[in-house]
């Protein structure tokens, strides 16, 4: 394995397992020669990287301004209701994480948010509800 | 001036997931014309056309293949920046999903011209959707025989505005923590692993087989001066009908307003949160590199908006991107974004314009990169028409809070 293969490394790990974790990341230091700090800052470099364990679902609405004005944040507020949880946590079940994250370039369809890889334009209370039921 | 629809012209009339009907509306006689000439011809052909790149700093497109190709190395990497994370940009997103065979043919003349047979598409994190079509559509390109010649691989991003800027691109793609680099070298001369780089948008490249197939007088005809062929406008906010408009460069900006459907405009941003903004009374604007227009992002705020609340929302967005590497972007996207912060809360106290301003001279001035030179810029330029809301909300809080020291 080679350095620029690192990025790769840490995505695939966080696909499989749901977070990067203090031992992968050694690991990975280890196989490339790598002290673990240059490891851990690539890591957490990225927001799509995580540290800690995610949910099986993780929801990312867009706070960006498009959005934003767009009622995006109460969008966010919905969610945190019908969840019970902030940004940046995670549901007691682990089914959903809730994050708020920069322009996921669906502006003409604001306020969008991602769940997992898919888009979710036009957000209106109702529709956030009806996509939450839809996620084991 | 209507629509222009050159680079849509595909979109939504070809299907993207069959190379056949991309043939069939003329695909990929671009490139049989290109390999037919010299590499020097079609960088030729290109710089004559004007092109200059899409995604934002508007470099001339043909003389960056030039030096690539000048430059000594025996491998060089051509790269297509598809990490389109602009806010209010979602051009490159469109062209990937409904017509992602016009910008492989145009990587493959370009990585024809440099000379290379190694290329990268770097996609975003956020547009992982849109992996699944492009790989198919690159599978099909290859057993067509389109890309003999370019071998491209497609890195993914995993969520960093920053890596869209062009050397914090590199570092990523080398599996490192995308920071920007210092400059020089340039990419062209020392890019990707140390080698001559191209990184062009994908829109710049979507442009590439029209120019070679129509010629670069055709191209050149269409614009102003300094500005040739069409742009993908990204239209979003407060308008009736968001979405993407391709029109000539050096359409203005009320053109492009019409289309989307507008009224009781507070002010625009165009260009991305980094945009220059635009009050009402300037709708004439003309867009073009001359004057003003960054990525093609169109934001549209009504007379209903808080200047204060956008400023500060797009400030707070660039400090949580700043990459953090250098200091006048990180600390001062940070204190910028407490002054702004105050400023909305109604705790703001006098000297704050003043420390905005020359917080903004000194980060225009020392930043290593393109984010912390122009992040003042909606900073500026609100202060510039909408002074009198920084004012009145500082008087505001300065005498709430007399009051209630006497309260108290």
């Amino acid at each position: 394995m080679e350095r620029h293969q690192l990025l790769g490394v840490i995505k695939a790990e966080q696909e499989k397992r749901g977070y990067v974790s203090e031992e992968a990341i050694a690991g990975m230091a280890q196989t490339l020669q790598l002290s673990v700090g240059d490891v851990y800052g690539v890591a957490t470099f990225y927001s799509f990287v995580s540290t800690r364990p995610l949910g099986r679902h993780v929801i990312r609405i867009c706070k960006s301004v498009p959005c934003h004005f767009q009622n995006g944040e109460t969008m966010s507020g919905v969610i945190e209701r019908e969840l019970g949880i902030g940004p940046g946590e995670t549901t007691a079940d682990g089914r959903f994480t809730f994050d708020q994250i920069s322009c996921i370039g669906a502006c003409d369809q604001a306020p969008a948010m991602l769940v997992d890889d898919e888009v979710y334009g036009g957000l209106t209370p109702e529709k956030i509800r009806e996509i939450l039921q839809s996620f084991d | 001036m209507v629509e222009n629809r050159i680079l849509l012209k595909n979109c939504g009339e070809i299907d993207p997931g069959d190379i056949s009907s991309y043939e069939g509306a003329g695909g990929f006689k671009a490139l049989g014309k290109a390999r037919g000439m010299s590499p020097e011809a079609v960088i030729e052909e290109i710089k004559a056309s004007g092109l200059r790149g899409r995604g934002g700093a508007g470099f001339p497109c043909g003389a960056k293949w030039e030096l690539a190709r000048r430059s000594a190395g025996d491998r060089k990497y051509l790269i297509c920046n598809a990490d389109e994370g602009e806010v209010g940009t979602f051009k490159d997103r469109y062209l990937l999903q409904y017509d992602p065979f016009s910008l492989l043919e145009g990587m493959a003349i370009a990585g024809y011209a440099i000379g290379t047979r190694d290329a990268y598409i770097y996609l975003r994190a956020e547009y992982h959707y849109l992996l699944a079509g492009l790989m198919k559509a690159i599978s099909q390109c290859r057993d067509k025989g389109y890309l003999d010649d370019l071998d491209i691989k497609v890195q993914e991003g995993a969520g960093a505005y920053i890596c869209g800027e062009e050397s914090a691109l590199m570092n990523s793609i080398e599996g490192k923590r995308g920071e920007s680099r210092f400059r020089p070298p340039f990419p062209p001369e020392k890019g990707l692993f140390q080698m001559p780089t191209i990184i062009n948008n994908v829109e710049t490249l979507a442009n590439v087989p029209h120019i070679i197939q129509n010629g670069a007088a055709w191209f050149s005809g269409l614009g102003t001066e300094k500005s040739k062929g069409t742009k993908l406008f990204c239209v979003s906010g407060d308008v009736s009908r968001p979405g993407l408009y391709e029109l000539t460069l050096g359409c203005s900006l009320k053109e492009v307003l019409d289309l989307a459907g507008v009224k009781n405009i507070g002010w625009v941003q165009v260009g991305g949160s980094t945009g220059r903004v635009i009050p009402p009374n300037e709708l004439e604007t003309v867009l073009s590199y001359e004057t003003v227009l960054g990525s093609g992002a169109v934001i549209v705020f009504d007379e209903s908006r808080d200047v204060l609340d956008f400023v500060y929302r797009t400030v707070e967005f660039l400090n949580e991107e700043s990459c953090g590497k250098c200091t006048p972007c990180r600390e001062g996207t940070e204190v910028m974004k407490e002054i702004l912060g105050r400023l909305v809360a109604g705790d703001g106290m006098e000297g704050d314009v003043d420390a905005l301003e020359a917080l903004s001279e000194a980060m225009m001035q020392t930043s290593l990169c393109g984010l912390g030179q122009t992040a003042p810029i909606p900073v500026l330029d609100t202060l510039k028409y909408f002074r009198d809301d920084y004012e009145n909300r500082i008087r505001q809080s300065v005498l709430l809070r007399g009051l209630k020291t006497v309260n108290a």
